[in-house]
């Protein structure tokens, strides 16, 4: 089975804030690291291979410094690295991110699945790997929680539903986003960490994918950001008085974005 | 402090380090708790490749030396002292056969330990024969073709759980110290059982019991290098292991610091953290010079005896009582930090004090250790 | 590219404090901008200069941008009813066709609809189409998204919005990608922009520690998913009248690849309480096990999850799992209700992060009011049942 893990390096999200007063990201001490969902995403497709055979290549779509999680997911038991950069890219949207990495998996050859996490921690906004899916016309399943197993060409598989879950089947070629729990990551191995080191990683630019270059990057964005802010910051400490319903009522109300 | 590792060296502290914060410090308590063996925890090991850290390539380890084992152990013991020695014990019952066996035996045994299929066991102590191991009764007669050996071993770390033991038994009781020879014994052999699991102080997630030899019969080929070696093995084995049980204290030496000073920073008595209070501050003081003095000590001889020197003994029984002794100071102290909190199972630092005592004990008590530097230091100055 | 005019720039330093990433500082009087920016133009609006601009070129706006109008709702319907987030989609959904003076339509798929469309309307929808077929018995994202597309296509509403359910956060994607317009994921509020009838849609970011707020200009329609129990449920009028729509798509329509095989429906165990945004925990006061009900309830109706002091777990009224604090798991949620809580030390390291606290407790010295950040003294036995009826008069 020749597996494509899509990974993305996030800043560690829980440890970023916005300071209110200056508007500002806290970026200090908030360290890069391979997002979470893809860890999991990454240890399936080890999985696959170990069980079926064939080779996992990561790919990601980043700066430079995103070779880091490459290795790391080449040290986790991944085959082959692939580096998608180019200033162009810079500021893509979902829209614009799907295309690239659409054009850059075509320059990879024959495929059988391609596996996502559920989102990335900073963007939340789990639109990547259906949308991939859609540019290289391939049916996916997203919220994927267990494979099951893999007969007659397609795989079997549980997605989790707000409800429970569906048992359900993907021919291949497909693309799978899953969640936390499918697997436990396995930590790396030494010999993973040192083919990892010495791993040559294919770094490809917008010209090696023939993207078109009003595609790519902010400009080929369907969105936009408008603005970026602190959630209401309640930095008030109150005691409400009253009786019970001048309590409750008065709480209702500070309590209006959670509601 | 910066001991200034290499490239490698720093890559297996990383993955030793994830092991331990990923799966290990999660489950502690629960196999405390349970007594239960971590076979899943030292699957992880192995598929790490840590497992065959210490088994040369040819064989399908890493190769590494005391240093490079050294370095892991120190992340599983900050982690649990009794997984620790679940992986540390293993390395025990490899070493003689690396240390003398024979190409074969090498090639049969090895690259399973390495890759973490079998465990394996080091077999010595017996009801009477402790730190005077050569009163060990447990003998072996050679029979046609086969040893058959017969006796009981006592508190052997990993028995029931391993599939390799390498086992000390007299083969000529007038030879004196030069009458033991070693064997390996397989868990399928016939006349081969382990009794049931020791109750322990500390240490419960490793399994500790008693081997019985009843008519146990071996292939000839099971005996390790040459008749009449057993004790000479017992040494070489020994003097190279120490470090690993040394930097085992050094591991919960810096958990236990750990626990404390957290604590100690946000348990607010008389209206300050008690960190503001000399008397802790000097009690963390104190416990923090002897753990980084421990490491030290321990980095050094690791070093030392990764070359193969001659003389391993005082390097290897010095850093063992240094450290040992360090961690029980500091795993007690730290309970006190913790006070009556530290007494609670809850916390952790009771098991960090309860593991600690071991340390002091096996694989050569601390006295013996102190006879052992003593005797080198006579053989030196002459 | 953000473009930085080093002869304008006085190195003022207004766009460095503006700087959400870091990406830009002044550096020997002028404004130097690093690797970090992610282009969202936040310094640009605040240079008081004009030295800063980013690079856009004109984009080609859609050729029939004006031609789309309406909103569309994708109402979700499973296991024979229409899903919560549905009638509060209407809600917004209603809102936002008031002000731009549209229509406001939905979307019905599944299989034995019965007279879900009729509620709809009932809750505002002026128009719902309906699709009643076996093949949508069960969700998969090619049918379901085959329909939206083609729907969206011949009405070319202006915005299209979703729950973002298990479901919506699927399929919407690949619509919107079908349709080569913007989606934004899971906002919690939307408005229209006044000069320009944008649509501009809030969400938070980064787990929740960043609100950004994102626009679809040049393309529609403007899709968005919608967080679950953020927005007002419509109120229902069961007078209200509307068009019900039997639409019929192309048989070719109504093939997916993916095949569902079974529904398994399971109890939603909350056990993983560290990944909730809102924790709703009992401690000594509730007094026994029938009075922990309530911290049940309240978690239920603000859709959060149940944690506990340990007193509460000891004496057995929840499981283990459920326990905050030194000795049980460490949350920080956006919102941390403590009900009958004293405060100790134990539980309050494993709690104190939380965004906003809320303590409920009927001892006025006990130390959790000095990290909440809204305190009731009071009878949590008064006051946790009368805020659950609120809250749940709120929901709708």
């Amino acid at each position: 089975m020749n597996i494509i893990v899509c990974i993305k390096q996030v800043p560690d999200a829980k440890d970023v804030r916005l300071d209110p007063k200056t508007n500002t990201m806290a970026r200090e001490g908030v360290e890069s690291i391979m997002n979470p969902f893809d860890r999991h995403a990454v240890e399936e497709g080890v999985r696959l291979k170990e069980k079926h055979g064939g080779t996992v290549t990561v790919i990601s779509m980043g700066p430079p410094q995103a070779e880091a999680v490459l290795r790391e997911a080449v040290s986790c038991g991944a085959d082959e690295a692939v580096l998608v950069s180019d200033r162009a890219f810079a500021g893509a949207d979902t829209w614009a991110t799907t295309y690239t990495l659409g054009k850059a998996i075509e320059k990879l050859g024959q495929f059988d699945l391609i596996l996502c996490g559920k989102q990335a921690i900073d963007g939340d906004t789990a639109q990547v790997g259906p949308g991939l899916a859609k540019r290289l016309n391939i049916p996916y399943v997203s919220y994927v929680r267990k494979i099951t197993g893999f007969e007659n060409g397609a795989l079997q598989l549980h997605r989790l539903m707000d409800d429970g879950y569906d048992e359900v089947e993907i021919p291949l070629p497909g693309l799978l986003t899953v969640v936390k729990e499918i697997n436990e990551p396995r930590v790396p191995s030494l010999k993973g960490k040192m083919k990892a080191k010495g791993l040559s990683i294919k770094s490809l630019n917008a010209e090696d994918i023939d993207a078109d270059v009003e595609s790519l990057g902010l400009p080929g964005s369907t969105t936009q950001v408008v603005k970026v802010f602190a959630p209401e910051f309640k930095g008030e400490r109150a005691m409400l008085e009253g009786t019970v319903d001048e309590q409750v009522a008065q709480l209702i109300n500070k309590l209006e974005p959670y509601l | 402090m910066d001991y200034f590792l290499t490239e490698e060296q720093q890559m297996i502290v990383d993955i030793a380090r994830q092991i331990t914060d990923e799966k290990i410090i999660p489950q502690r308590a629960e196999l405390d708790e349970k007594e239960e063996f971590a076979t899943d925890i030292l699957n992880d090991i192995a598929q790490a490749d840590l497992y065959g850290l210490y088994i040369p390539e040819e064989y399908g380890g890493f190769g590494g030396g005391c240093f490079e084992i050294v370095l892991a152990l120190e992340q599983f013991g900050r982690g649990c002292v009794a997984i620790a020695t679940s992986f540390a014990a293993s390395a025990l019952g490899a070493y003689p056969i690396l240390l003398s066996g024979s190409e074969e035996m090498k090639q049969k045994y090895m690259p399973d330990v390495a890759s973490g299929k079998k465990r394996a066991a080091f077999a010595l102590t017996e009801a009477n024969a402790g730190s005077d191991a050569s009163g060990i009764q447990t003998t072996a007669v050679l029979d046609g073709d086969e040893w058959v050996l017969n006796g009981t071993k006592q508190w052997i770390t990993n028995a029931g759980e391993a599939q390799i033991y390498s086992v000390v038994a007299i083969t000529d009781k007038s030879k004196g110290a030069r009458g033991a020879s070693m064997f390996v014994v397989e868990d399928t052999d016939p006349g081969f059982s382990c009794g049931p699991k020791e109750k322990k102080m500390g240490i419960r997630a490793s399994a500790t019991c008693e081997l019985i030899f009843k008519d146990c019969r071996i292939p000839k080929d099971r005996l390790i290098g040459r008749q009449g070696l057993g004790f000479i093995i017992v040494m070489k084995t020994l003097d190279l292991s120490r470090p690993g049980i040394a930097v085992l204290g050094v591991g919960l030496g810096q958990a236990a610091l750990d626990e404390s000073v957290t604590y100690a920073k946000q348990r607010v008595q008389f209206g300050k953290p008690i960190i503001s209070f000399q008397a802790i501050q000097h009690m963390l003081a104190d416990m923090a010079i002897q753990l980084e003095a421990s490491r030290a000590l321990v980095y050094a001889a690791a070093k030392h005896i990764a070359e193969h020197p001659k003389d391993m003994s005082k390097a290897s029984s010095m850093c063992k009582v240094f450290a040992t002794d360090m961690a029980m100071k500091v795993t007690t102290d730290a309970v006190q930090v913790l006070a009556g909190y530290g007494y609670m199972r809850e916390y952790p630092v009771e098991k960090m004090m309860r593991d600690a005592k071991i340390l002091q004990i096996y694989e050569g008590t601390n006295q013996i250790q102190r006879n052992v530097i003593g005797q080198e230091l006579n053989k030196e100055y002459t | 590219m953000l473009r930085i005019d080093i002869e304008t720039c006085i190195g003022c330093g207004v766009c460095e404090e503006e700087c959400t990433f870091g990406a830009i500082e002044v550096i020997d009087g002028v404004a130097v901008v690093n690797e970090k920016c992610t282009l969202c133009g936040s310094c640009v609006d605040s240079c008081e200069v004009e030295a800063l601009s980013i690079e856009k070129k004109e984009k080609a706006i859609q050729a029939d941008l004006d031609e789309w109008s309406g909103i569309m709702i994708y109402a979700e319907f499973r296991h024979a009813k229409v899903a919560p987030v549905s009638f509060e989609l209407l809600g917004i959904g209603r809102q936002l066709a008031d002000q731009q003076k549209v229509p406001l339509s939905a979307v019905l798929l599944g299989s034995g609809l019965g007279d879900a469309a009729k509620d709809l309307i009932a809750y505002g929808a002026d128009k719902v189409f309906q699709v009643d077929d076996p093949s949508l018995e069960c969700f998969t994202d090619e049918i379901y998204g085959n329909i939206l597309e083609d729907l969206a296509l011949e009405q070319k509403p202006e915005v299209i919005l979703a729950g973002a359910t298990a479901i919506g956060r699927s399929f919407i994607p690949s619509v919107a990608t079908s349709l080569a317009t913007g989606l934004t994921a899971d906002c919690t509020q939307l408005a229209i922009r006044e000069d320009d009838g944008v649509l501009l849609q809030t969400r938070p970011a980064f787990g929740g520690n960043i609100m950004a707020t994102i626009e679809c200009p040049h393309t529609r329609p403007q899709m968005a998913t919608v967080r679950p129990r953020v927005m007002k449920a419509a109120e229902c009028d069961p007078d209200r009248s509307g068009e019900i729509i039997d639409y019929q798509p192309q048989p070719e329509r109504l093939q997916s690849r993916v095949k569902v095989l079974r529904n398994v429906l399971e109890e939603q165990d909350q056990v993983n309480i560290t990944e909730g945004e809102t924790i709703v925990a009992g401690g000594r006061g509730l007094d026994n096990e029938k009075g922990f009900e309530l911290i049940k309830q309240l978690a239920d109706a603000m859709g959060g999850a149940v944690g506990a002091s340990r007193a509460a777990v000891d004496s057995e009224w929840i499981a283990y799992p459920h326990q905050v604090g030194q000795t049980g798991k460490t949350v920080n949620p956006k919102l941390y209700i403590a009900c009958g809580i004293s405060g100790a030390i134990q539980h309050v390291v494993g709690m104190q992060s939380s965004e906003t606290i809320v303590a409920i407790n009927r001892d006025s010295d006990a130390p959790i009011f000095d990290v909440a950040t809204y305190g009731i003294v009071g009878d949590l036995f008064e006051v946790v049942p009368k805020l659950i009826e609120k809250i749940k008069e709120r929901r709708g």
